[in-house]
């Protein structure tokens, strides 16, 4: 608490950043020659950095403003946009069953598939932790699901791993246990792409593994000399400690796993009776299959302001419970 | 006390060792169904050894499909990686080095921005996009596929603006009072010192263009241009494969060159994880 109060007086008393003023201060006596270079360096900055405006401008903000214009016409690709007022969202929310379940179906798979992958990631990343022998070879190989992960092979195979005659019913069926149509079962198909997403763990359990590294040895020497255990050294320690990590973590993967495409695409193709139809595959459908642009607009809008709220709900909640070291020294 | 140290640690192992296989049998499965005679692949399907060793699957998958060899789906995914990455690490170490190392007016909105669209995914945009190119005539060509990288991809600026500033600002002081210019001091100092950097970029450049899949599934028509990752997915219809061997086969041979990459240099990887947080 102290420590951050002496922040904000800080800031009050100097709102420049404190680290360029004494150079600022430097330069103050010449003042035509500060000028002079620093209309130099516009020039070279904006050299530097141009492919990125030009990017931004052409490939970002243009298309999405104009697929922002594009969600109040009819357009079909063929045709001249016309312009349709809200009907495409009112036809979204009011007169599509099918917007409704992949909404449904994609909030689910997120919902569960995300806090899996973080868990895991975290408690794999702890147990590597406390392995003294071999941590390199076990990174690697719990490593690797998520550096194939993304391909289309791996989505391929998992289609045959959990088909009727895949391995899974195939150890099941050694094992004596009941097999089952994964695939085939609108209850279960989901969670074929939920262990999917989960299996992926290893980029977080890295960015874990390199958060617990930066943990100074000395703050659990110091809480087991206060008489610490380890399950209490984990919640006052670790996982503060931990919290910017997790904060990251989070945000990227919620993003990726609303958008997630290819494993519905490829494993189950949105069926059995559209229980795994993720959002995106649904809008793909509606644009690339339909060529009904204006209404898959109209849902890229709707997603992107649902990530926008999420992303802004994570941030603001981080205040409360991410820990910054800034505060803790 | 030191035997039970030992068997503390033997039960580690085995407790990570069987977990970390748990993990990998998927994609050991894949390896060895590749190997299985068809008829076989999915006769007591969870078994890793092939009854017999049916190499001849990688040739009947090689064949492809519509008289196009896998040969030529590789060549057109190496075309595609190759200039993409490129493209990506030349304009990404420009604009990093101006965002980390240049003053300019402006520069706090542009890095804001650019924040922003590291965390906006492609897919917001793709349908615009599509439509801008289709009416610049470009469907069925790469050009949408690798132009965008063209203009720099925020994870890679991020990554090598990190890197660059952990290099000492009196290097490029100390240059510019030997007579350097800004673009000496980029490229004969910052540059070279940004390698490790930019190689990771190149690695997750190459994993990301590699697998890409939604891209070329909405531009590419023609089966003659189709990378692996498209290829593979026709190749693999459900309900027309009827040589199993030869699907796990080229799915295998498919992810083969991000294998080789991974382990030839697993460490960059790590690094460029580790400091940004990138996904692969």
């Amino acid at each position: 608490m102290i420590p951050k109060k002496k922040e904000e007086i800080h800031e009050t008393v100097e709102p420049q950043h404190p680290a360029k003023k004494p150079k600022k201060k430097k330069m103050k006596p010449v003042p035509p020659n500060k000028k002079l270079n620093t209309g130099n360096q516009n020039v070279t900055g904006y050299a530097f950095i141009s492919p990125f405006l030009i990017g931004l401008f052409s490939l970002t903000l243009f298309p999405i403003l104009y697929s922002l214009y594009l969600s109040f016409t009819d357009f079909d690709l063929m045709g001249t946009p016309n312009w349709i007022g809200l009907d495409n969202y009112q036809r979204m929310f009011t007169e599509d069953p099918t917007f409704w379940k992949s909404m449904k179906v994609t909030f689910f798979y997120a919902g569960v598939a995300v806090p899996i992958r973080l868990v895991f990631a975290l408690l794999v990343a702890l147990a590597l932790n406390k392995v003294v022998e071999m941590v390199g070879l076990y990174r690697t190989l719990l490593y690797l699901p998520s550096v194939v992960g993304g391909s289309i092979a791996v989505s391929i195979m998992w289609r045959q791993l959990f088909g009727n005659d895949g391995a899974f019913n195939s150890i099941l069926a050694t094992l004596g246990l009941p097999t089952h149509s994964w695939l085939g079962d609108p209850d279960t198909a989901i969670w074929t792409l939920i262990v999917l997403y989960g299996w992926q763990f290893g980029s977080s359990m890295l960015i874990f593994l390199a958060g617990l590294r930066n943990i100074p040895k000395t703050f659990y020497e110091a809480s087991s000399v206060d008489g610490a255990g380890p399950i209490r050294q984990f919640f006052i320690i670790t996982i503060p400690l931990l919290t910017p990590v997790i904060l990251f973590n989070t945000i990227m993967q919620v993003i990726q796993g609303f958008m997630a495409f290819t494993p519905s695409f490829v494993v189950t193709n949105g069926g059995p009776v559209n229980s795994t139809l993720l959002y995106v595959l649904y809008m793909y459908q509606r644009a690339f299959e339909y060529f009904d642009m204006g209404y898959a607009s109209a849902m890229a809008w709707v997603m992107l302001v649902i990530i926008a709220i999420f992303t802004a709900l994570i941030f603001k909640s981080s205040e409360h419970w991410v820990h910054y070291e800034s505060d803790a020294k | 006390m030191k035997k039970k140290r030992i068997t503390k640690k033997t039960i580690q192992h085995v407790l990570m060792g069987s977990f970390a296989l748990m993990m990998i049998y998927p994609l050991v499965w894949m390896v060895s169904s590749s190997l299985k005679k068809s008829e076989n692949v999915f006769v007591n399907s969870h078994s890793l050894i092939p009854s017999e060793w049916h190499f001849a699957n990688y040739i009947d998958g090689w064949n492809g499909f519509a008289g196009i060899t896998f040969g030529t789906f590789f060549w057109n995914s190496t075309i595609i990686t190759v200039i993409a990455t490129v493209g990506s690490i030349i304009s990404s170490t420009f604009i990093a080095y101006g965002f980390a190392r240049i003053k300019f007016a402006g520069k706090k909105i542009w890095f804001v921005a650019m924040m922003l669209t590291m965390m906006l995914p492609f897919e917001m945009v793709m349908i615009p996009q599509y439509i801008m190119f289709n009416k610049f005539g470009w469907i069925d060509t790469y050009l949408p596929l690798i132009l965008p990288t063209f203009f720099g991809i925020p994870f890679f600026i991020f990554l090598i603006m990190q890197f660059i500033r952990t290099i000492p600002m009196e290097l490029d002081e100390a240059a510019k009072i030997d007579g350097c210019n800004t673009f000496d001091i980029f490229f004969r100092i910052i540059v070279p010192l940004i390698i490790p950097a930019m190689m990771t970029s190149a690695i997750f450049s190459f994993y990301w263009r590699w697998d890409d899949f939604m891209g070329p599934l909405i531009y590419l028509s023609t089966p003659e241009k189709y990378p692996v990752s498209l290829a593979l997915k026709l190749f693999s219809d459900p309900n027309s494969v009827t040589n199993w061997g030869a699907m796990f086969a080229m799915s295998t041979l498919s992810i083969l060159p991000i294998f080789i990459i991974f382990f030839v240099f697993q460490r960059y990887i790590v690094d460029g994880i580790s400091s940004t947080g990138m996904k692969a």
